[in-house]
């Protein structure tokens, strides 16, 4: 049973050429007509065929048209990690202002913009898309195919996820900023207590990130339900496309709720409906029931891609597959299903039923189980396996200290009564924090540290690592543990400021001072990027001696992923490989970008798919969707000329090229 | 290769990115200001003019009613307060009743910020209180700027939205412009 | 300025009790989880042999079950679901015990909530003992209070630590709290529903007395404003009414009648003046007056251009109304 990746090696050995050079030799080797397939063996002809069908254009042209899913995912990181030092400095501002009693650094209005943006942000701009974007990025390398399933919905998403982002900041910036707070309660978002645009930025906002939400969503489940490689039936999926399809069905059910509920407060604001107005015959908590209906799973799309890093990078460090890889998958989808039963525990203190109040808490509790069975199989994998203890690793053993803190404090506000004294309090702000920072941007970081050499080719430093792990650790527990007692000591969230008589002053300081430790901890994180991309280690294909498929072609990988596309036949299929097993399939053509669609369960191979071509028409009509939603936010008609433009760009991006076509049709064969 | 090219590309789209910000920095300022206190310490209200008719030129002086109209606060605020100081009492959310219409077209005493100032501070024959002293004068030209929202004559992104209320007319935001017409001093007894 | 009492797990009243009594369940066996799962986690760190390079994985796992592990795990999610159930009984049963404090001879109170301030009207059958007053209650130790929370502009929260969760006051919909204080003393309560700009300073004092002391506070709240006694209290109200003033506030017994802030009769008894946003001596009273903006900038009170000796005769009969 030993690892043949040597001859995997072999398959996937391709030297990396200036491109130009490239095209002309694959001109020169590859006639017009000729019909090259991809295949086994170091085929040059095949290689260059493939590389020359998969590249982009040059220049801007080329920069906006690509739906290549390593280069969207990687924009989808980066910009979600500026949006994150972004917020992240807001907050840095709001500490300060918080660090002493009655202390004038930003005034209310600036200050409820500067909490109300932090959040937003956060939530909509960072977390969610971060996620996505490493899935849209993983995804199809872990399931061994070319590309996502609709590369040009998700090259769209992008751009709307990026309009988006900006229109909210340049909101900010020209003091039209959202101010209601990131869940933006009714009456105060609405259109009598919601002055001016501000709540019309944050309206169309969800808008554009829910979209963009469902489109990489779809495009991630399907790539994952049909497009697997041959022999990766459902049982030999790596975890992290598990957590993939987990959120990515969850996403399906909940964003179309906060679409909705936000709609429906841009029709009262704009053209004077009354959903929510009570005088005639509006329910103010409907918002609240459609709000966090989508908020409480919003969460779990940020854990779950989470869940689904720990559980790759722990079998790789320690050296031996997962303990309860089925429990665990099972467990995953167990909490997407429980997720959507939660959503009551953020209105305990509203006029709802007790008795309903009272299932929403057993509800609560209940999902700690399926996650209480994940970090048990994970804590048995490490005490029975060799440690290989590096900067990814650290990441995630802050994971199991700072989320099942975090777990604990969640499963105490999920009592009715307890939840009374603490809902928004500083308890919550300390709780969520834990939950996020350990569920979410502790495991993200040790992906970035793990999957880097994938992505560009060479490692992050060791040591600067571990200095920002220990900062950062310690830095985020000496600002979030503190909030624990304030919030028991009956300090609400939301305000811009305190009296000295509160007594709240010193546990502020200490918090502001852990603030100004993590900031520095992710300077240093900024610092180690910059400097490896330039001059870090170079990684191999496989630094790590990791498991997973994409660590089986090069780093970074070529645009076209795989040269043929390979055959699993097992969990871990660079670690475990029978010896007369097929490594690969091969027979799809070279010369136009053709991936294999397989069946759900057992991943055969089913039919034969071209790639639709890369086109401008995506960031032409994100761009016509951002300028309609601008549009009737100023003024009613502008809601249906609007629609105008992004109907001509919609129907563009959707003509059939006659080339394509004709392509198409010579690939057919009879079967 | 893919990211040293993607990467000036973005950075130029970055700097456009930048630019448009700027640019537009200038527009929503003043909209969206929450003037707590009074925008002029000092506030002199501007002279009234009860005649359509001046010497040589118009000499308007807009400068400091446009700094309540143009702001979406200052218009809230009008709005609450026309609640507030029962303005509805006579005027009836602007329909009219035992006081005129105020969404209409037909300005007894004149549309202009000013003479509605005065109407307002002095009070008018067959009713109007003079409400002088009695309100402050930030609150008095923030009333201004929202009765001139009644008759749509205030930009559409600075109107207020409806209000929590029963709904008895369009929101300020939807209402159409009622271009003035000052009703001649006979016309004052024609009210609907 | 005074602090107040606020400290969730220093309970004043029957309610608060009840809750702290759900915190004495949670903590330790909260702490009891995240310690056994720490201590698990660094054992197995500290058993697990650690590598220098990365060596060839070892995948006999995926052919040879472990069922010892298997075990372990099992005990460790029934444990955990356990004591989850435990939790989850002595959080319903609390549930129960707050909603079965006996009400007899309940004190009635409807608390409005605006953009910024609280307006408390105490009922009585009595019409002509019903009373307004703003931003501090008093309730007598020992008898139980309901208070109807309406919501008036927006979402506010009413929240007094030391006596009970909170309860939000939603407009259109409207839901009472019931609470009693067990011992005297001034509790600080503060809106915990974030309302606007001064989200931070909408603070509720609830002053616990023994009940003749209410009673008698009660007494002067039910009387009309004391009339102006020297020259200047009498210009002072003069001025109140002639002023902007009477626009908005109300002084039970003069033509002041306005509705839309909080009710001034009996201002000079209270602890703190904008809703506790500074504390109620003349100089501090001046100042606000003068210029509310400064302390408490987006409240609905307008600064004031007035001349110094107007406003130490208005500030004089102020705080003349005991």
């Amino acid at each position: 049973m030993n690892s043949s990746t040597g001859s995997l090696r072999g398959i996937f050995r391709f030297s990396r050429r200036p491109q130009h050079a490239l095209r002309e030799q694959a001109d020169a080797v590859v006639g017009r007509g000729e019909e090259v397939l991809d295949g086994a063996g170091f085929g040059s002809k095949a290689a260059l065929a493939l590389e020359r069908t998969w590249q982009d254009k040059r220049g801007v042209v080329g920069w906006l048209e690509t739906n290549d899913h390593k280069r969207i995912g990687k924009r989808f990181v980066v910009t979600a990690f500026l949006f994150f030092c972004a917020a992240g400095i807001l907050s840095a501002i709001m500490r300060t202002q918080l660090a002493f009693p009655d202390n004038d650094v930003v005034g209310p209005d600036l200050y409820d913009q500067l909490f109300t943006m932090h959040g937003t942000t956060m939530m909509f701009v960072f977390a969610v898309p971060i996620m996505q974007g490493m899935g849209v990025y993983l995804v199809p390398l872990m399931v061994g195919t070319r590309n996502t399933a609709f590369p040009r919905m998700t090259a769209c998403a992008y751009w709307l996820y990026l309009l988006g982002g900006l229109t909210l900041w340049i909101g900010f910036a020209i003091n039209t900023g959202a101010d209601a707070g990131w869940f933006a309660y009714v009456p105060l978002a609405g259109p009598d207590y919601g002055i001016g645009k501000r709540a019309d930025v944050w309206n169309n906002l969800i808008n554009l990130t829910e979209a963009m939400g469902l489109m990489v969503a779809v495009d991630l489940a399907t790539v994952i339900l049909k497009m697997r490689a041959p022999g990766m039936s459902l049982r030999r999926m790596p975890i992290f496309a598990w957590s993939i399809l987990v959120t990515s069905v969850m996403i399906i059910f909940a964003m179309p709720s906060v679409m909705l509920a936000a709609n429906l407060a841009q029709f009262d604001r704009t053209f004077g409906t009354h959903f929510f107005n009570p005088a005639e015959g509006g329910d103010v908590l409907v918002w609240q029931h459609l709000f966090w209906f989508f908020g409480h799973p919003e969460v779990y799309f940020i854990f779950i891609p989470g869940l689904g890093f720990i559980s790759t990078i722990i079998p790789t460090f320690a050296r031996r597959p997962l303990f309860g890889h089925t429990a665990i998958v099972l467990s995953m989808i167990a909490t997407g299903f429980l997720a959507f039963g939660l959503w009551v525990h953020h209105m305990f203190a509203t006029n709802l039923p007790e008795v309903g109040k009272s299932f929403f808490t057993a509800m609560s509790f209940m999902i700690a189980i399926p996650t209480a069975v994940q970090i048990f199989c994970w804590i048995a994998t490490l005490w029975t396996g060799r440690l290989h203890l590096r900067v990814p690793l650290l990441f995630v053993l802050a994971f199991f200290v700072i989320f099942v803190l975090g777990g604990a404090t969640g499963i105490m506000v999920g009592s009715v009564p307890f939840d009374l004294q603490v809902h928004d309090t500083y308890f919550v702000v300390a709780h969520l924090h834990y939950v996020l920072f350990g569920g979410a941007v502790f495991p993200l970081f040790a992906a970035f540290y793990y999957w880097f050499p994938k992505f560009t080719g060479r490692m992050l430093d060791e040591r600067l690592g571990r200095w920002q792990f220990w900062l950062f650790f310690i830095g985020f527990n000496v600002t979030f543990f503190p909030m624990h007692l304030l919030g028991l000591d009956g300090m609400p969230r939301r305000i811009y400021t305190y009296g000295a008589e509160t007594g709240w002053g010193t546990l502020n300081l200490i918090a502001t001072i852990g603030a100004a430790i993590i900031a520095a901890s992710v300077v240093i994180f900024i610092v180690n990027f910059a400097r490896s991309l330039v001059k870090g280690a170079l990684a191999g294909d496989n630094p790590w001696g990791a498991a997973t498929l994409e660590w089986g072609t090069h780093s970074p990988p070529p645009a076209f992923n795989f040269v043929a596309v390979p055959v699993v036949a097992s969990r871990e299929p660079l670690w475990a490989r029978e010896a007369d097993e097929p490594t690969h399939v091969s027979g799809l053509s070279a010369q136009t970008r053709e991936g294999l669609v397989t069946t759900v369960l057992d991943a055969l191979p089913d039919v034969r798919y071209s790639y639709p071509s890369p086109t401008i028409w995506p960031a032409v009509a994100a761009v016509t969707v951002v300028v309609w939603l601008f549009w009737s936010n100023i003024t009613p008609s502008g809601m249906w000329y609007g629609l105008i433009p992004p109907a001509i760009a919609f129907t563009l991006w959707y003509w059939p090229s006659r080339k394509e076509t004709a392509e198409e049709l010579l690939l057919q064969r009879r079967p | 290769m893919n990211d040293l090219r993607s990467g000036s590309d973005s950075a130029c789209a970055a700097r456009v990115t930048l630019a448009f910000i700027v640019a537009l920095a200038a527009t929503g300022c003043q909209r969206e200001t929450r003037y707590f206190e009074p925008p002029t310490k000092a506030v002199t209200p501007p002279p009234v003019r009860l005649s359509q008719i001046q010497p040589g030129a118009i000499a308007t002086n807009t400068a400091l009613a446009q700094k309540y109209e143009d702001n979406a606060y200052a218009l809230s605020e009008g709005q609450r307060l026309f609640r507030w100081y029962n303005c509805n009492g006579c005027h009836a959310n602007g329909g009219g009743d035992k006081g005129p219409a105020l969404m209409d077209n037909v300005w007894i005493y004149g549309s202009e910020p000013a003479q509605i100032y005065s109407t307002i501070v002095e009070g008018r024959p067959n009713g109007m209180p003079s409400f002088g002293g009695h309100i402050p004068e930030n609150q008095v030209w923030e009333l201004v700027a929202y009765v001139r929202s009644l008759s749509g004559l205030v930009s559409d992104t600075a109107a207020p939205n409806r209000t929590d209320t029963m709904q008895v007319k369009k929101p300020e935001s939807n209402t159409e412009p009622q271009k003035p017409v000052v009703a001649a001093p006979s016309n004052a007894s024609e009210r609907p | 300025m005074i602090g107040g009492m606020h400290d969730v797990q220093v309970p004043a009243g029957a309610q608060a009790h009840a809750i702290a009594g759900v915190w004495h369940w949670l903590l330790p066996i909260c702490t009891f989880v995240f310690v056994a799962i720490v201590v698990a986690m660094l054992v197995a760190l500290w058993r697990a042999p650690w590598l220098r390079e990365t060596a060839a994985p070892d995948v006999s796992s995926l052919w040879a079950p472990e069922p010892k592990i298997a075990r372990t795990v099992w005990a460790a999610v029934i444990a955990s679901t356990l004591l989850l159930l435990v939790l989850l009984a002595v959080s319903v049963f609390t549930d129960r015990a707050l909603a079965r404090l006996p009400l007899a001879n309940a004190l009635h109170v409807q608390l409005t909530g605006y953009q910024w301030w609280w307006e408390a009207r105490y009922d009585d059958p009595d019409p002509s003992r019903i009373f307004t007053t703003a931003n501090e209650l008093h309730v007598p130790v020992g008898r139980p209070v309901i208070v109807t929370l309406v919501g008036a502009d927006v979402i506010h929260s009413f929240w007094v630590p030391s006596l009970h969760g909170k309860k939000d006051l939603i407009p259109g919909r409207t839901q009472t709290i019931s609470f009693r204080a067990d011992r005297p003393g001034v509790y600080r309560g503060t809106c915990a529903e974030y309302c606007g700009y001064q989200h931070a300073h909408m603070v509720l004092y609830v002053v616990a007395d023994a009940p003749d002391d209410y009673a008698q506070w009660a007494q002067r709240q039910r009387a009309p404003a004391r009339p102006p006694a020297t020259a200047e209290e009498r210009r002072g109200r003069d001025l109140f009414l002639r002023r902007s003033c009477a626009m908005c506030h109300a002084i039970d017994g003069t033509p002041a009648q306005g509705q839309h802030a909080p009710n001034l009769t009996h201002v000079a008894g209270r602890m703190t003046i904008g809703a506790g946003t500074l504390e109620n001596t003349a100089a501090r009273r001046a100042a606000w007056i003068l210029d509310p903006q400064q302390f408490k900038p987006g409240a609905n009170m307008p600064p004031e251009n007035l001349p110094p000796d107007e406003l130490a005769a208005i500030n004089a009969y102020l705080g003349s109304l005991q």
